[in-house]
């Protein structure tokens, strides 16, 4: 398997050092896979997503010590521009998060305007369609381009904010729990756009759903207060784990 | 689903669970008594007997109907994992082995009614051998089921070739009968069939040993040895 993103050693803190919530996480990314972070709450599954992009030292009281290589590059280099990080690895919310005053043309471009200054409105046209088209939500917009964002059905604005995501061409795909706010068919629809994305992006999906995990993932990583404890083959995963923690969390034996 | 392990959170899935292993554990019971009253019935040469066997097994069709409905229901709307998975889908199958047993049982007494019509051949020897060791099979099988037994479920698996062997040997000998006279021909095969349904009964023993240890290990161990059914 190849590794487009490799953690070592990763730890994280909250609170000044207080609430240790990633303990030694060691864990490789394969490329062009999905890869599903399962685990109850509070177990550190988004913090590890977040530190994946380098978002989780945005909160304030936070610490990061090991290393998070993309291609072989460690993302927390000194000197390197977190936002240069976060073009290359994208992220995808819990709650859809269209720019409430923004049309939909205007919320996929938005991370264009930021990341690259000059593109003509032909290229900008361009661009917003391929990542609508991606996202599979072209058809269902395509004659109301100019409509506000927050005007579509909370299915559409999570796969408008996917579009808004794939706009910049990341190369990595972060989403945490991107169907928790969705209905069972939009789900099913992020769901089947996973596996089409999986042919040109590396991606992360946390879940509170274990079968989704078990649907769209070829690798599941289990986690357990902030311990990577068990990482493989999402079929083995799910029909014969090798840990016994994991074997009771997906068999709801937990607490 | 294992007894060592905690219970599930979700207790009516649990109680489910539960449910579907007490009645295989049931239906394996009556299915064992099924065999061992057959073989009783064959060699008492008591028809009645016979026929009692032959309408119980009503009883071991509707518990099969009904472990298959559990089973269905539970993989329905529990969307079991892991070991609960494995155990359900050992279930599934392992009902359809013991209602095959029930069967063999049936045509076992089946084949006493139409020799109890004819005078004996010779006095049974190794037919209540044979059918004591695939009823200890069926037993153990399902021992190894109830325990998670792995070792005992191996043994079950090296037992089914000694049931061959008895096979083997019941039909050197019969065959000699028949060649000597031909008249003994239509008793000989009945007797025969009742060697082989035997046979076939520690071969379902045997599938039940193997799922129990893919059900504990989750390692399918079948079609493994060339020699075994």
């Amino acid at each position: 398997m190849a590794e487009k993103l490799v953690c070592r050693s990763l730890n994280a803190w909250f609170n000044h050092g207080q609430t240790h919530a990633l303990k030694d996480v060691n864990l490789g990314v394969g490329a062009k896979l999905v890869t599903a972070i399962i685990g109850p709450s509070g177990c550190g599954k988004s913090t590890l997503v977040r530190c994946l992009n380098r978002m989780h030292e945005e909160v304030p009281g936070t610490t990061i010590t090991g290393e998070v290589l993309l291609d072989n590059e460690n993302i927390y280099a000194p000197g390197l521009d977190p936002v240069r990080v976060r073009r290359r690895i994208g992220m995808v919310f819990q709650k859809p998060t269209p720019f409430p005053t923004m049309s939909i043309v205007e919320n996929v471009a938005a991370g264009l305007r930021l990341n690259s200054a000059n593109l003509s409105r032909a290229e900008r046209d361009e661009v917003v369609e391929r990542s609508l088209q991606q996202a599979a939500l072209w058809e269902e917009v395509k004659d109301r381009l100019n409509a506000p964002g927050i005007s579509l059905s909370g299915g559409q604005q999570q796969r408008l904010c996917v579009a808004r995501a794939l706009a910049v061409e990341p190369e990595v795909l972060l989403m945490d729990e991107p169907c928790s706010a969705l209905d069972p068919i939009s789900t099913a629809r992020i769901e089947e756009l996973l596996l089409e994305l999986k042919e040109s992006y590396t991606i992360v999906i946390v879940t509170h759903n274990m079968q989704q995990a078990a649907r769209t993932s070829d690798f599941t990583a289990f986690m357990y207060n902030g311990n990577l404890v068990e990482f493989g083959d999402t079929k083995q995963v799910f029909t014969n784990p090798s840990r016994p923690e994991t074997e009771d969390y997906i068999t709801g034996r937990f607490g | 689903m294992n007894s060592t392990q905690p219970q599930h959170t979700n207790r009516q899935y649990e109680e489910e669970l539960r449910g579907l292993r007490a009645g295989l554990i049931k239906m394996g019971g009556l299915v064992e008594s099924q065999i061992a009253e057959a073989i009783g019935a064959l060699v008492d040469r008591d028809s009645a007997h016979a026929r009692a066997v032959i309408a119980r097994d009503a009883e071991v069709n509707r518990m099969d109907i009904e472990t298959d409905q559990r089973c269905l229901n539970l993989l329905a709307l529990h969307q079991p994992a892991a070991s609960d998975l494995r155990f359900i889908t050992t279930g599934l199958k392992t009902t359809t082995d013991l209602e095959r047993i029930g069967d063999n049982a049936v045509n076992i007494c089946e084949r006493a009614l139409e020799l109890n019509e004819e005078a004996q051949l010779k006095p049974y020897i190794d037919i209540p051998r044979m059918a004591s060791i695939a009823q200890s099979m069926v037993k153990d099988s399902l021992d190894a089921f109830m325990r998670n037994d792995t070792a005992l479920a191996e043994q079950v698996i090296a037992r089914d070739d000694e049931v061959d062997q008895l096979n083997y040997q019941i039909y050197r000998e019969l065959l000699s009968f028949m060649a000597e006279d031909p008249h003994t021909i239509t008793v000989a095969t009945r007797v025969l069939f009742v060697s082989k349904y035997l046979e076939r009964i520690a071969d379902h023993a045997t599938n039940i040993a193997e799922m129990v240890v893919f059900m504990v290990d989750g390692k399918n161990i079948k079609h493994m040895d060339p020699t075994h059914g």
